[in-house]
C-alpha cells in the first residue's frame, strides 16, 4: 500500500513541511482570507487538472486549454451583458469549451495527428483569434448581478467548493469503478492491446479531449463571476500550470499511470508556493523558477522510480 | 576457446545462476537450452558483459577475464546477436554497419563510398544480395539478421552468442540462415546458439549445454541425443507424449468463411468451416497471410462480407462486435497486442468481459478478484497475487492471463495466433493441454502456428496458407511436414 501510493506520501510530505515552515515563519499565511483566495486563485487549476491527468492517462497532452479558457472566459463575459442569466451564459462558455475539446480529440484521434502539434495549433489559434477579435480590449460593463452569481462571495465560494469536491470525487471514482476508466489506463497504457479486447480506443481519446474541454469551459464560468471585468488575456499559462501539477502528482507523461490523489495534490503544492513566496518577503519573480525546479524534481522521481522497479522486474 | 566455470549470479537475493559451466571449442556450434528462467539469458549477459558475475571464472582464448564489460568482450571478438536485431530503422544498411565496426574511430569525414563498399562485401561474404543503401526500416526480420551478422563478420568476431534468431523467421529463412551458420563453423567462429525449437537444435548444433533452475545439467554431443531426452532434462521429467491430443466429438459448424477478401490486409479468397470441438490449424509461411486473415475475423481490419457464426450471417466491423458474437482472439507478440504488462493480473483477466464483473455499470472489484482468482487456480498461473502487475510474471504465466482473458468471454470460437511463441517447454505443454480442453468444451478453435510439431500434433484439419490465399486444407491423416510445406511454398499439384 505504502509502495503503491508513494508518490501521493512524498508530496503530501512536502506540503506538511512547507506549511509547517509557513506556520512558523510568516504573519497570516493560515489566515482565512488568504487560504480562501489561494483556493479560488486554483479552482481553475485543479478543475482543468482533472480533464488533464484523464488525457495524459491516455498518453496524450493538451496544451490549448489556457486559449480555451480566455474564449470561455470572454464568450461567458459577453453572453452577460448581452442580457442572458448567469447560468445559462456559464452552459454556452461549458458548451464552447467542449468543442474546443472536441476539436483538438477529433484531430488526434480519428486523424492520428499527435496531440503536441494539434494543440499547439489551437493554443495559438483561439488565443490570437481572440486577440483580434477582442483587440486586446477587457470586457467590462457587467451585469450587477454578474460577480459572484448574484450570491456574495461566502455563498459564491460554498457552491465553487462543492462543484470542485464533487468533481474530483466524480473523476477519481468513475477512474476506479466504471469501464471507462478501465479503458482510459488500458489505452494509455498499450493502445494495440487496448483495441484488440474491444476498446474503441478512438472514442476514448475523443472523450477526454472533449471533457477537458468541458471542465475548461466551467473553470471559466466560475472564474470569470470573481471580478467585475473579464482581461482578453484570461488564462495566460494556465496549461503549463495544470500540466505541472499532473506531472508533479506523479502522472507518467507517457500514459497508463497516474492518479487523481496525486493531481489535486500536485494543485495544492504548486498552488502554495507563489503566495508563500511573497508572505515570505521573497521576490515573487522567483515563483516560476522554483515551480520548474519542483516539476523537475518531481519527473526525475517518476523517471528513477521506473528504473528501479524495471531493474527489480528485470532481475526477478 | 571460451571457457565458462561454476558461475554464479544473484539478482536481488534470487539465485539466477548456481555454478553454470560452458565450455566452447572453436568452429563449434554449441546449443544452450532450458526452460525460461533456467538462466541462459543471464549467462549469455554474463559473457558478452552486459551484467557481472557474482563468482566464478570467464576464460577467452586461455585468458582469463577479470573485468569484462560490453566493450572488452568486443575487444575479445565476442558478438552477439538477439531474437530482436538492434537495428537503427532510420539509418540505412550501410550506415548501420559502419556505426557498429568504426564505433570509436576518430575519423572526422565520413567515407560515404567505403562504408557501402564494406557492406556490400561483407553481405556478399554471407551469400546475400542486401542493397546497403537501403533504409534498415524496410529491411524483413530475416535481412535484419543478416546485417546483424555482417556487424559480426565484420568485426571479426571469433565467439558469437545467437539468442533465439530464428524466432522470427520464416522457415525458408532459417534455412539461409543455417547456411550462414555452417559457413561461419567452417570458418572456425564458435557459436552459442540459444533455442526452444529442438528440430532446430539436433539439426544444426555439435553439442547441446542444458541448464536448469540455473545449473548445467548435462552437455551432449548432439549427435547421440534424442528430442524426448533433451525434453526430459530439461524439465527434469519424462513427458510421455509432447502433444496431449485428444479424440474430441465433432459437432456443427461453428465458424464458416465464404470467398473471404480483404484487400487492405492482403487476403485473398478464403473459405472454410471450422466445427465444435474441432481444433483448425493454420500453417504457412510468416507472411503468407495468417495474422491478418485472424486480424479480419476479429474485426480489426473490417471488411463487409458477412461471416457466419453457427449458420448465422454477422457483419464484423470492430472487436467489439468479435467479442459480442463470441469470438476470442489470442494474438501473437504477447508484450506488445496481448497483455499490459502495467496492469494488474486481475485488470487483465476481466479485461475484455467487464461486463459482467459490472453488472450494473460499477466495477465489482470483488467479483473482479473471485473471477481472477478462478482463473490464476483453474490455469496455474504462477504469480505473486492477482494484483501484481503483469509484467512481472514470465512469459508462459503472461501467455496463461491472455488465455484466461479470452476464456472469461466464454466464447464460442477461440483464435490462437501463435498460442505457445517464446514460451517454456513446461508452460507451453500446459497451454497445448488448455487448448486441448477448451475442443473439449465444444468450442471451435482457429490456431495459427508457425511450428510444424505443434500444428501435426494439435490439429484436426490444417490450412496452408500461401501468399495470402489459402493454398488447402489437409485432414489429419493427410497433413506431414512435406504435404504442408509443399502447399506453403505454393506447389500445388504435389500435395494433392
Amino acid at each position: 500500500m505504502i509502495k503503491t501510493h508513494a508518490r501521493e506520501l512524498a508530496v503530501a510530505t512536502t506540503i506538511a513541511l512547507l506549511a509547517a515552515v509557513l506556520a512558523t515563519t510568516t504573519q497570516g499565511y493560515f489566515s482565512h482570507e488568504n487560504l480562501t483566495d489561494l483556493f479560488l486563485a486554483n479552482v481553475p487549476v485543479i478543475v482543468i487538472a482533472l480533464g488533464m491527468t484523464l488525457i495524459i492517462l491516455t498518453g496524450e497532452i493538451d496544451i490549448s486549454v489556457g486559449s480555451s479558457f480566455a474564449v470561455c472566459s470572454i464568450l461567458m463575459g459577453v453572453c452577460a451583458r448581452a442580457g442572458i442569466p448567469d447560468l445559462a451564459s456559464g452552459l454556452i462558455a461549458i458548451l464552447a469549451g467542449a468543442l474546443c475539446g472536441a476539436l483538438n480529440g477529433a484531430l488526434v484521434a480519428y486523424l492520428r495527428i499527435p496531440s503536441i502539434v494539434v494543440t499547439l495549433a489551437t493554443m495559438v489559434a483561439l488565443r490570437d483569434g481572440l486577440r483580434w477579435l477582442t483587440q486586446g480590449s477587457w470586457i467590462g460593463g457587467l451585469p450587477a448581478g454578474f460577480q459572484y452569481f448574484g450570491m456574495g462571495q461566502i455563498g459564491y465560494t460554498a457552491i465553487t467548493a462543492t462543484i470542485v469536491v464533487v468533481l474530483i470525487a466524480a473523476v477519481a471514482t468513475s477512474l476506479r469503478w466504471l469501464r471507462a476508466g478501465r479503458a482510459i489506463f488500458a489505452t494509455g497504457s498499450n493502445k494495440a492491446a487496448a483495441r484488440i479486447v474491444g476498446i474503441n480506443t478512438e472514442r476514448v481519446v475523443f472523450s477526454v479531449f472533449t471533457l477537458t474541454g468541458a471542465l475548461t469551459g466551467l473553470a471559466a464560468m466560475l472564474n470569470a463571476v470573481r471580478f467585475n471585468q473579464i482581461p482578453s488575456n484570461s488564462g495566460l499559462g494556465l496549461e503549463m500550470k495544470v500540466i505541472a501539477a499532473v506531472a508533479v502528482g506523479g502522472a507518467a507523461i507517457t500514459g497508463g499511470s497516474g492518479t487523481i490523489s496525486g493531481t489535486v495534490l500536485g494543485v495544492a503544492l504548486l498552488g502554495m508556493i507563489g503566495p508563500a513566496l511573497t508572505f515570505s518577503g521573497v521576490s515573487a519573480y522567483w515563483e516560476k523558477a522554483i515551480q520548474g525546479g519542483i516539476i523537475l524534481a518531481a519527473v526525475t522521481a517518476n523517471v528513477l522510480g521506473r528504473m528501479r522497479r524495471r531493474n527489480a522486474a528485470l532481475a526477478g | 576457446m571460451l571457457s565458462a566455470r561454476s558461475i554464479t549470479k544473484s539478482y536481488a537475493g534470487v539465485r539466477a545462476l548456481k555454478g553454470v559451466t560452458l565450455e566452447l571449442l572453436p568452429g563449434e556450434v554449441h546449443a544452450l537450452i532450458g526452460e525460461n528462467g533456467a538462466g541462459k539469458s543471464t549467462l549469455t549477459k554474463i559473457i558478452t558483459g552486459a551484467v557481472r558475475a557474482d563468482s566464478g571464472i570467464l576464460e577467452v582464448h586461455g585468458q582469463p577475464v577479470e573485468e569484462n564489460s560490453p566493450a572488452v568482450s568486443q575487444s575479445l571478438g565476442i558478438a552477439a546477436i538477439y531474437q530482436q536485431p538492434s537495428i537503427f530503422p532510420h539509418l540505412t544498411v550501410a550506415e548501420n554497419i559502419a556505426l557498429a565496426l568504426e564505433n570509436g574511430t576518430s575519423a572526422w569525414r565520413v567515407n560515404w563510398k567505403e562504408r557501402r563498399t564494406r557492406a556490400a562485401e561483407l553481405i556478399a561474404r554471407l551469400g546475400d544480395s542486401i542493397d546497403p543503401q537501403r533504409q534498415a526500416s524496410t529491411l524483413s526480420m530475416a535481412e535484419q539478421q543478416i546485417v546483424e551478422i555482417a556487424k559480426a563478420v565484420g568485426a571479426q568476431a571469433k565467439i558469437l552468442l545467437m539468442d533465439e534468431p530464428t524466432a522470427l523467421l520464416s522457415d525458408r529463412e532459417v534455412d539461409n540462415l543455417f547456411r550462414l551458420v555452417a559457413q561461419l563453423r567452417a570458418e572456425g567462429v564458435a557459436m552459442v546458439y540459444i533455442s526452444h525449437r529442438l528440430e532446430e537444435i539436433l539439426s544444426i548444433a555439435d553439442r547441446i549445454t542444458v541448464l536448469r533452475d540455473g545449473e548445467s545439467i548435462a552437455c551432449r554431443e548432439a549427435a547421440g541425443v534424442s528430442r524426448a531426452e533433451l525434453i526430459e532434462l530439461m524439465v527434469g521429467r519424462s513427458i510421455a507424449s509432447v502433444f496431449p491430443k485428444r479424440e474430441v466429438p465433432i459437432g456443427e459448424v461453428a465458424l464458416e468463411v465464404r470467398s473471404l477478401t480483404n484487400a487492405t490486409a492482403g487476403v485473398k479468397d478464403i473459405s472454410f468451416t471450422v466445427r465444435k470441438g474441432e481444433i483448425f490449424g493454420l500453417a504457412g509461411l510468416v507472411g503468407s497471410g495468417r495474422t491478418e486473415l485472424a486480424r479480419t475475423l476479429f474485426g480489426l481490419t473490417p471488411i463487409d462480407t458477412p461471416i457466419l457464426i453457427e449458420g448465422q450471417p454477422h457483419t464484423i466491423s470492430s472487436p467489439a462486435d468479435a467479442i459480442q458474437l463470441g469470438l476470442g482472439y489470442l494474438p501473437e507478440d504477447r508484450r506488445q497486442h496481448g497483455v499490459i504488462l502495467e496492469m494488474s493480473v486481475a485488470k487483465n483477466i476481466s479485461m475484455a468481459n467487464l461486463a459482467e464483473v459490472a453488472p450494473n455499470g460499477l466495477i465489482d472489484i470483488a467479483k473482479e478478484d473471485t473471477l481472477a482468482e478462478g482463473y490464476v487456480r483453474d490455469l496455474r498461473i504462477k504469480t505473486a497475487s492477482i494484483d501484481a502487475p503483469t509484467g512481472t510474471l514470465s512469459g508462459g504465466n503472461q501467455q496463461k492471463v491472455a488465455l484466461a482473458r479470452w476464456l472469461a468471454i466464454h466464447p464460442r470460437v477461440m483464435i490462437l495466433d501463435e498460442p505457445t511463441q517464446g514460451v517454456d517447454v513446461g508452460s507451453k505443454s500446459e497451454i497445448h493441454e488448455l487448448i486441448m480442453q477448451l475442443a473439449e468444451r465444444g468450442l471451435a478453435v482457429v490456431m495459427i502456428s508457425s511450428e510444424l510439431p505443434e500444428i501435426l500434433g494439435m490439429c484436426d484439419r490444417i490450412g496452408v496458407m500461401h501468399q495470402g490465399r489459402l493454398a488447402g486444407i489437409l485432414s489429419r491423416a493427410e497433413a506431414t511436414q512435406q504435404t504442408i510445406m509443399h502447399l506453403a511454398f505454393g506447389h500445388k499439384e504435389a500435395a494433392a
